[in-house]
């Protein structure tokens, strides 16, 4: 059977090294620095509205943005202090964001306004939820409230909780189920109990046996609860991936879980949601990985937002030699940044920092047409050909090859042996169609 | 402080181009000793020269042309052993280098290089000399045997079906070009190919499978189709060459049966005693049409519609 499968699809995705470092290193909180920067856009949709202004006295838990648009998400403070400028500043996507940049006064003092959230059912959980300025923790940074109300609500029969984790480096997310547990199952309760979701299937990739055998344990009695060894794969953590996995359901070109009625959460979005209807308390912290051959002590930081990456690497030893990239993310799907002047944003999870040497770009040669990147692709698609229809300039070729289902995971560039970055040909080629189709 | 941004990913593997083809290289050097063990020092020497015309007209074109140089990436250096090969221990020198030129200018080079050649460049350099040169291609001189009984032949020009020694032919104590005979040293470099993952396993073994299938149904002895003639080396080293290939299991499959169906009807209806070069040749040219045919269904694939005609 399994050959048969490899005949319609062989996905075998990448195998990247795991470099789980930090995984036994207990997350340690951060002080909070002298100043912090607080973006208005750390989610997909439309940025938040500043609500502050130069000057003015915030508390940890202030509301600073409001959400605008159906799909946005409100800011709060991270710290009490003083507003020292509302500023422009440039993302590492390109954008311009209004940035809060507030001088902390050291307190922390909790702003009048943070107290749980009285829940008693459905329409009330997804307002918690929305002002508790949740994303998607996982990276993508999808507003949560946005995520948990489908419009075919009573279709959804599973939620899957992502504990894939499938980034090299990246452990975030495992220290969140070592020291949280009880809060992920707590969280995950609510979520499938507000939404009446039948099934929860938690998904941990094989390499994690201890929070395996965690879950297991906190999940052991629980009704309608699995949890599932995924392979140990890249990139088992993709939505669409851990749904096949989880369910054998495929997600439709352009459409989103909801339609083959699943919600994917990831573990430390569940773990918040349970924290936070016990105490009120916004997303103001993050637990980050700082990790890569270029700083001194590896470890597990929470650190409260707008922490700029500098602070989080001083606080991590410093560099132990010069950085060549800075990485926000782990080093197959994060965002390269142009200075450590960047301030960490909700859906932030690493900050990975390579030496000079692990960041100088091996030399580009000819396509050998080995196909790797074909047996590689976990959606299946055949990026040697799409490559080929770019330079091309062949629309229909490209619309036929399916490119637009890519998912920007780089599985083909980091198996391409003659390193050419395939990955970006594929971003490239969705841009020509986005393009084309104008 | 200075800080490289490029688009993700940031960490590559292990593979490179030089690396897949240093493998190649490895894994026949079972059959370049077999050959030396078999045929003696001149089956060496010939590889040398092949080998070594092949990196020289790759450099010399690139130098003439202006363009950057690839040799480093060890292509050549295999087109060179395999082109070698296929030629008998007596093939002369200055031959030998024409093929060697017709491979690397002819077939690779004036295609665009590695990744373009739309032919494997030694298949395609085999085929121009055994039509230029017939008779010293075929000049096989027979190794001492067991069986002390023919000369200057092939097990299947011989055509001595099911009474050649299986034993010989796996050894490679037969006569025949330097990289066929020895199925053993063959059969050596293919397990390495597979452990490291060079190659997938599906071409060689359709296209053998199919063979011994067809000689089944044609009432002849399959081992001796499978083990006689160039089929071992044709199906681990030739078929599977990346560029002249399919991408995908499908794809290689239905190139691994079609090469044996190939293989097959010329053995057995035409007038060539062997069809494997032929067979991969033919093959090499439909690639393009087999990917195109044989791709994988995406991750949620909606069929995109395409305008059909007859209904305006």
């Amino acid at each position: 059977m399994a050959v048969f499968k490899k005949l319609v699809r062989s996905a075998s995705g990448a195998k990247v090294p795991h470099n789980k470092n930090t995984e036994n290193i207990e997350t340690v909180k951060m002080p909070v620095p002298a100043r912090v920067h607080i973006a208005m856009s750390q989610h997909i949709g439309a940025p938040a509205k500043v609500v502050v202004k130069k000057g003015d006295e915030v508390k940890v838990g202030t509301v600073i943005g409001e959400a605008t648009g159906v799909i946005s998400a409100c800011i709060h403070s991270s710290v009490s202090g003083k507003v020292f400028a509302v500023e422009e500043t440039l993302f590492p996507n390109g954008q311009k964001t209004q940035t809060v940049v507030i001088d902390t006064d050291g307190e922390q003092t909790v702003c009048e306004s943070v107290k749980a959230p009285e829940v008693t059912d459905y329409a009330s959980f997804i307002e918690a939820v929305k002002t508790s300025g949740l994303v998607g923790l996982g990276g993508a940074g999808f507003p949560t409230n946005v995520k948990l109300a489908p419009k075919n609500l009573n279709e959804i029969d599973t939620l899957i909780i992502n504990a894939a984790e499938c980034e090299p480096y990246i452990t975030a997310d495992y220290r969140e189920i070592i020291e949280n547990g009880a809060d992920v199952i707590e969280g995950t309760k609510l979520v499938k109990n507000y939404l009446n979701i039948a099934k929860v299937i938690i998904g941990i990739e094989k390499n994690k046996p201890a929070a395996i055998s965690k879950m297991k344990e906190l999940c052991r009695g629980l009704d309608g609860f699995t949890v599932l060894e995924l392979p140990s794969v890249y990139p088992q953590g993709a939505e669409k991936v851990i749904i096949e996995t989880a369910t054998g359901r495929e997600i439709p070109e352009g459409a989103l879980p909801s339609s083959v009625g699943c919600i994917v959460m990831n573990v430390s979005s569940v773990g918040f949601v349970a924290r936070y209807m016990k105490t009120g308390m916004p997303l103001t912290t993050k637990r980050i990985t700082v990790d890569g051959d270029a700083i001194n002590e590896p470890k597990n930081v929470e650190v409260v937002i707008g922490t700029t990456i500098k602070d989080v690497i001083e606080f991590c030893g410093g560099y132990k030699t010069e950085a060549g990239k800075i990485i926000l993310g782990g080093p197959m799907m994060g965002t390269a940044v142009i200075s450590d002047e960047m301030p960490i944003i909700k859906q932030n999870n690493a900050i990975t920092v390579f030496s000079k040497e692990k960041s100088v770009l091996a030399p580009i040669n000819a396509c050998i047409r080995c196909g790797r990147c074909v047996s590689a692709c976990p959606i299946g698609l055949s990026p040697v050909e799409i490559a080929l229809a770019l330079a091309g300039k062949d629309e229909d070729e490209l619309k036929d090859l399916s490119v637009n289902l890519c998912m920007d995971c780089g599985s083909c560039s980091f198996v391409c042996p003659a390193k050419r970055p395939v990955s970006q040909t594929m971003k490239e080629a969705k841009d020509f169609l986005r393009k084309a189709a104008k | 402080m200075k800080l490289t941004v490029s688009s993700a990913p940031h960490i590559t593997g292990k593979d490179s181009s030089r690396s897949i083809m240093l493998d190649v290289i490895i894994a026949m050097i079972p059959a370049i000793i077999a050959s030396g063990l078999i045929f003696g020092p001149r089956a060496i020497m010939l590889i040398a020269v092949t080998a070594a015309a092949c990196v020289g007209f790759e450099f010399l074109y690139q130098k003439l042309m202006k363009l950057p140089c690839t040799v480093g990436d060890l292509s050549a250096v295999v087109t060179g052993i395999l082109l070698a090969f296929n030629m008998p221990s007596t093939m002369p020198f200055w031959m030998a280098i024409i093929g060697s030129f017709f491979a690397i200018v002819v077939a690779k080079q004036l295609f665009g290089g590695i990744g373009f050649n739309f032919v494997n460049p030694a298949i395609a350099a085999r085929i121009i000399l055994a039509t230029s040169f017939a008779s010293q291609m075929t000049n096989f001189v027979f190794p001492k045997s067991s069986s002390d009984a023919i000369a200057s032949a092939t097990p299947l020009s011989a055509g001595l079906t099911g009474s050649y020694p299986y034993m010989d032919m796996f050894l490679g104590t037969t006569g025949g070009v330097l990289g066929e005979t020895s199925a053993v040293a063959l059969l050596i470099g293919f397990a390495y190919l597979l452990i490291k993952k060079v190659i997938s396993p599906a071409i060689p073994l359709t296209y053998i499978g199919t063979v011994a299938v067809f000689a089944l149904i044609f009432g002849q002895d399959p081992l001796f189709h499978v083990l006689g003639g160039g089929l071992l080396l044709g199906a681990i080293f030739m078929a599977t060459d990346y560029v002249t290939s399919p991408y995908t299991l499908k794809g290689k499959i239905v190139f691994g049966f079609f090469l044996g169906l190939i293989t097959m009807a010329i053995r057995v209806f035409g007038s060539m005693t062997e069809g494997v070069s032929y067979a991969i040749l033919i093959m090499n040219l439909l690639v393009p049409y087999i990917n195109k045919l044989t791709r994988q269904r995406p991750l949620g694939y909606i069929k995109t519609k395409k305008n059909a005609g007859g209904k305006n």
